[in-house]
């Protein structure tokens, strides 16, 4: 089984080698292909399968992987299966049936992959044990290459989905759900060291962080709902070229934290209702060279928190109802806001200097009262986004304290009437009349 | 009936009533006369504890009126000018004023004023769409209604018509022989000459002095109030 | 006493002005609601309403109502009735009639669009800062004789707490920027009714996270069991002291 599925391997290999003669002669390519289908239906057929279940000779998941071949399909019937630490070093595909539950009775690790293409598909995998130091997982994968995590649901686990040092693999459609304290729970989705991974359309809710990365690159992080964890939504460092969209990030105890990562790509993403004094919908540090584009922040107390990055484009995002939209601080640098909305914020922008490197043009802010005599759908006067009173609050934290007041009112006032009593060098030279359709 | 002794108050630096002392007995009619500013107003205010006297006392059958409230249920008194919620009808307003006075009056409220100035055609309308003619009707019925021992009118007569003027002099005719004390001031002294019994005539805060008009003439040798006491102030 | 606010209800629920105030209320709370789909969203910006409209209209409406019935005020003077009876009978009945068109304005629309816990605390700040601006408005009333000052006294007791106290609070935190001010902002808080029904609001609305690390301080004061209880002993006194200083005047008043 080995040696054909390696030959299968080359000779997908080769026929991507070869494409430039296939042109040429469509009679070969034609053959190929047909040698190709013989092959594949020939290897399905010599995968065995071996079933587990229960009052058979094989009810154990351990008997059926020590039957196992490379290649083969151990299918696992509905039925509960107390395992822990139970170890997967045959390329196999463990696929359940009705959702059998894999428990581990709060010990250790639940399953460890320690062989490349593996399968696991269709499992409640619940009650891993729970440690700090040994980061504890649900389906812990050790350098198990090209792994495919499918449709699972873990439940109460420590770690839900532990990868380090893999190199390929899928990760989708599972339920990851933790009910353990802030102490005692880990990462729902956790890579270290893992690359061109694809994590696809998973839940994750009540774990520390969501999902967590840390030397994870060239991934791909798409249409997940990451909510109501103790810590981040979803938590990254030295994680360069990753893709993150059409992501959810809901009410987690602390938003989204990415730091210390180049060429990262944020899109059509949604950061929303994450509240607390120390919230954010997405922290920035030290991020470069990266697009956030087309997401969605609504509802934070801090919509982008921005610290350190350099050459971050900000594009079409939808900022709306945060307490404060952005907040930039005073060593970032070439970031330029573009054509993006700002409705219903409490403070658009907040920076702690007074120097300003970075760019805004042409982006829609609900609270400006300039006009557009020339009818060229920009403003004739200029947006200056921090105001007044955010920057009393900036030098005097104290003054927070008369938020909402008729005198705070009155201050972001008579700015608007004398532009010259702000200090902070930061304007939008070309607001929008508009809101901006994307 | 009601004596003042040494009656004094002063706004600030200037002093209203400088001690005066009066008796006022029942069945008459007593008129307070003086100049502008002279007081009159102050001792009614003094009377109705509405202004709090700085030295003296007052006494009401023997009784000192200092922080008693209950002298007044057999007091009716009509202020110079009337004015009542804006927007309470009238007929309200008597069934009200009626409802917080239930205590001062055993028998049949007096409501003789009512039928006579014809309020009650008016019951429907609202206080602040009446005349300022209309309200001292309004008042004038209402310084009557409990039938008290003690009826002070202030000005009564400005700014009632001349029927609704007779109307209130005869009413006043009646109730003193009826045996009560009416207490009125007025500037107007034809007026005073015709209803009153007697004049305290007060200047700067003192009672210059209190005499039965009958007195004053035969003294003055005057025919006319009015020269009569000319005659007598200027001696 | 009961029976006077009973008339004086009668009267001041016919008021035109009373009813103009309803209307504005009503308008302002549901033209918010309905522009923000965000609930909390109105509820905010209705905060502006109940912090500047809703104690300017108390304490002028109950000035001005004071002033024009002076001379009825007069005449139950001179009727058998205690003095603190009328003026607290007065006072309860303009009170009423004032929170009775707060919660027709805004309390209703506020629990049609927001039952929770925030609205009713909203409601119960906005009520009694009605009371604290009925009170002042009767101290502005009986220290004067002369309508015209009344009214300019009440305007400036409005304009102090909704303005200059927090100008001065803002000056004072500058001079002072060095020390740590957020337990002297506390102290002074309870000096402005205005600013403690603010503060109570806020910390209840979401909005309070964007406080930060000083809104922490207050949070944990405010939040707090002990909190609340004392910013409402406060606001009570507030409600209290006023009137009482107000009746011990109104009992030696020569009217």
């Amino acid at each position: 089984m080995i040696s054909e599925f390696k030959f299968c391997r080359q000779l997908k290999h080769n026929t991507a080698v070869t494409k430039p003669n296939f042109a040429e002669a469509p009679f070969i390519r034609a053959c190929f292909a047909l040698v190709m289908l013989l092959f594949c239906s020939f290897s399905q057929i010599e995968a065995h399968e071996i079933i587990v279940k229960q009052g058979t000779k094989i009810n154990t998941i351990q008997k059926a992987l020590a039957m196992a071949q490379n290649g083969d399909i151990i299918r696992v019937t509905a039925s509960t299966y107390f395992v822990q630490d139970l170890l997967i070093e045959k390329s196999v595909s463990l696929i359940g049936t009705g959702y059998p539950v894999l428990d581990g009775q709060k010990k250790s690790n639940i399953l460890i992959v320690r062989a490349p293409n593996v399968t696991i598909k269709g499992f409640i995998i619940r009650n891993s044990g729970i440690s700090n130091i040994k980061d504890k997982a649900g389906i812990r994968v050790e350098k198990g290459d090209s792994v495919s995590i499918i449709d699972n649901r873990l439940e109460n686990t420590c770690f839900g989905i532990y990868l380090a040092k893999v190199k390929g693999g899928t990760i989708s459609g599972n339920t990851i759900h933790g009910i353990n304290s802030v102490i005692q729970s880990g990462n729902g989705i956790h890579l270290w060291y893992s690359h061109y991974i694809s994590i696809l359309n998973n839940k994750i809710s009540g774990q520390r962080d969501g999902i967590y990365f840390e030397f994870a690159t060239h991934c791909t992080i798409s249409r997940n709902l990451s909510e109501q964890n103790h810590r981040y939504g979803l938590h990254f460092m030295f994680s360069n070229n990753d893709t993150y969209t059409f992501n959810t990030f809901r009410n987690n105890g602390s938003g989204v934290a990415v730091m210390y990562t180049k060429y990262i790509s944020m899109t059509n993403n949604t950061f929303d209702q994450n509240w607390g004094s120390s919230s954010f919908g997405l922290l920035l540090k030290d991020i470069s060279r990266s697009t956030i584009s087309n997401n969605t922040f609504s509802r934070n107390t801090s919509g982008i928190y921005m610290e350190g990055t350099s050459d971050v484009k900000c594009v079409r995002n939808n900022f709306l109802n945060n307490g404060l939209a952005v907040r930039m601080l005073a060593d970032c640098e070439k970031d330029t806001f573009l054509l993006n909305n700002f409705m219903g914020n409490t403070f658009d922008f907040t920076t702690n200097g007074t120097e300003n490197l970075n760019f805004l043009k042409g982006n829609y802010w609900d609270k400006y009262a300039g006009y557009d005599l020339n009818r060229d759908q920009k403003g004739d006067l200029p947006y200056r986004p921090v105001s007044l009173y955010s920057q009393i609050i900036e030098k005097l934290p104290s003054a927070v304290f008369l938020l909402r007041s008729f005198m705070a009112e009155l201050l972001d006032k008579a700015e608007r009437a004398l532009p010259s009593m702000s200090y902070v060098n930061l304007y939008d030279n070309e607001p929008s009349m508009h809101m901006i359709q994307r | 009936m009601i004596e003042l002794e040494g009656l004094q108050k002063h706004y600030g630096k200037i002093q209203a009533l400088r001690g005066i002392s009066l008796n006022f007995d029942p069945e008459q009619v007593v008129a307070l006369v003086g100049p502008n500013a002279s007081g009159k107003t102050t001792l009614i205010k003094c009377l109705l504890g509405m202004v709090i006297p700085d030295g003296g006392r007052i006494l009401f059958d023997k009784n000192d009126i200092a922080g008693d409230v209950n002298y007044k249920r057999r007091i009716g008194y009509m202020p110079q000018i009337g004015r009542y919620p804006d927007n309470m009808r009238m007929g309200y307003l008597f069934g009200m004023m009626k409802d917080l006075g239930k205590n001062r009056i055993t028998e049949h409220f007096d409501e003789e004023l009512l039928a006579t100035f014809n309020l009650e055609e008016m019951f429907a309308k609202p206080m602040r769409a009446l005349s300022g003619g209309t309200r001292q009707k309004v008042s004038a019925a209402l310084a009557f209604m409990f039938n008290p021992d003690v009826i002070i009118l202030d000005e009564p007569t400005a700014g009632l018509d001349p029927l609704a003027s007779e109307i209130l002099k005869q009413k006043i005719q009646k109730e003193r022989k009826a045996g009560k004390l009416i207490l009125i001031t007025s500037h107007i002294m034809s007026e005073v000459e015709e209803i009153a019994d007697s004049i305290a005539y007060i200047v700067e805060g003192e009672a210059k002095f209190f005499k039965r008009i009958q007195d004053i003439k035969s003294e003055t040798g005057e025919e006319r109030l009015g020269k009569a006491l000319f005659h007598l102030l200027s001696k | 006493m009961n029976k006077i606010i009973k008339y004086v209800l009668h009267d001041i629920f016919r008021n035109r002005i009373l009813l103009a105030y309803v209307v504005l209320l009503s308008l302002s709370s549901f033209g918010l609601f309905m522009m923000n789909e965000d609930v909390s969203k109105g509820l905010s910006s209705l905060l502006t309403v109940l912090l500047i409209v809703v104690p300017l209209v108390s304490i002028l409406f109950t000035t001005i109502y004071f002033f024009n019935s002076y001379e009825f005020i007069e005449l139950l003077v001179a009727q058998p009735l205690k003095r603190s009876n009328i003026l607290l009978g007065v006072y309860a009945g303009v009170g009423l009639s004032l929170l009775t068109a707060f919660w027709i304005g805004i309390g209703l629309p506020v629990i049609i669009f927001d039952g929770t816990a925030t609205g009713w605390y909203f409601i119960l700040s906005g009520s009694l800062l009605t009371m604290v601006f009925v009170s002042l408005a009767f101290l502005a009333s009986v220290i004067t004789r002369d309508k015209t000052r009344g009214i300019g006294i009440a305007m400036m007791l409005w304009f102090y707490f909704t303005l200059i106290f927090d100008g001065i609070l803002l000056m004072v935190m500058f001079a002072f920027s060095d020390y740590p001010l957020e337990k002297l902002t506390i102290f002074l808080s309870c000096l402005n009714p205005v600013d403690l029904a603010r503060i109570m609001v806020l910390l209840k609305m979401d909005i309070s996270a964007l406080m930060g690390y000083t809104g922490a301080v207050f949070n944990q004061f405010f939040g707090s069991s002990l909190g609340i209880v004392l910013s409402m002993t406060v606001m009570l006194i507030w409600i209290i002291l006023p009137i009482s200083i107000a009746l011990r005047i109104f009992k030696r008043k020569n009217l």
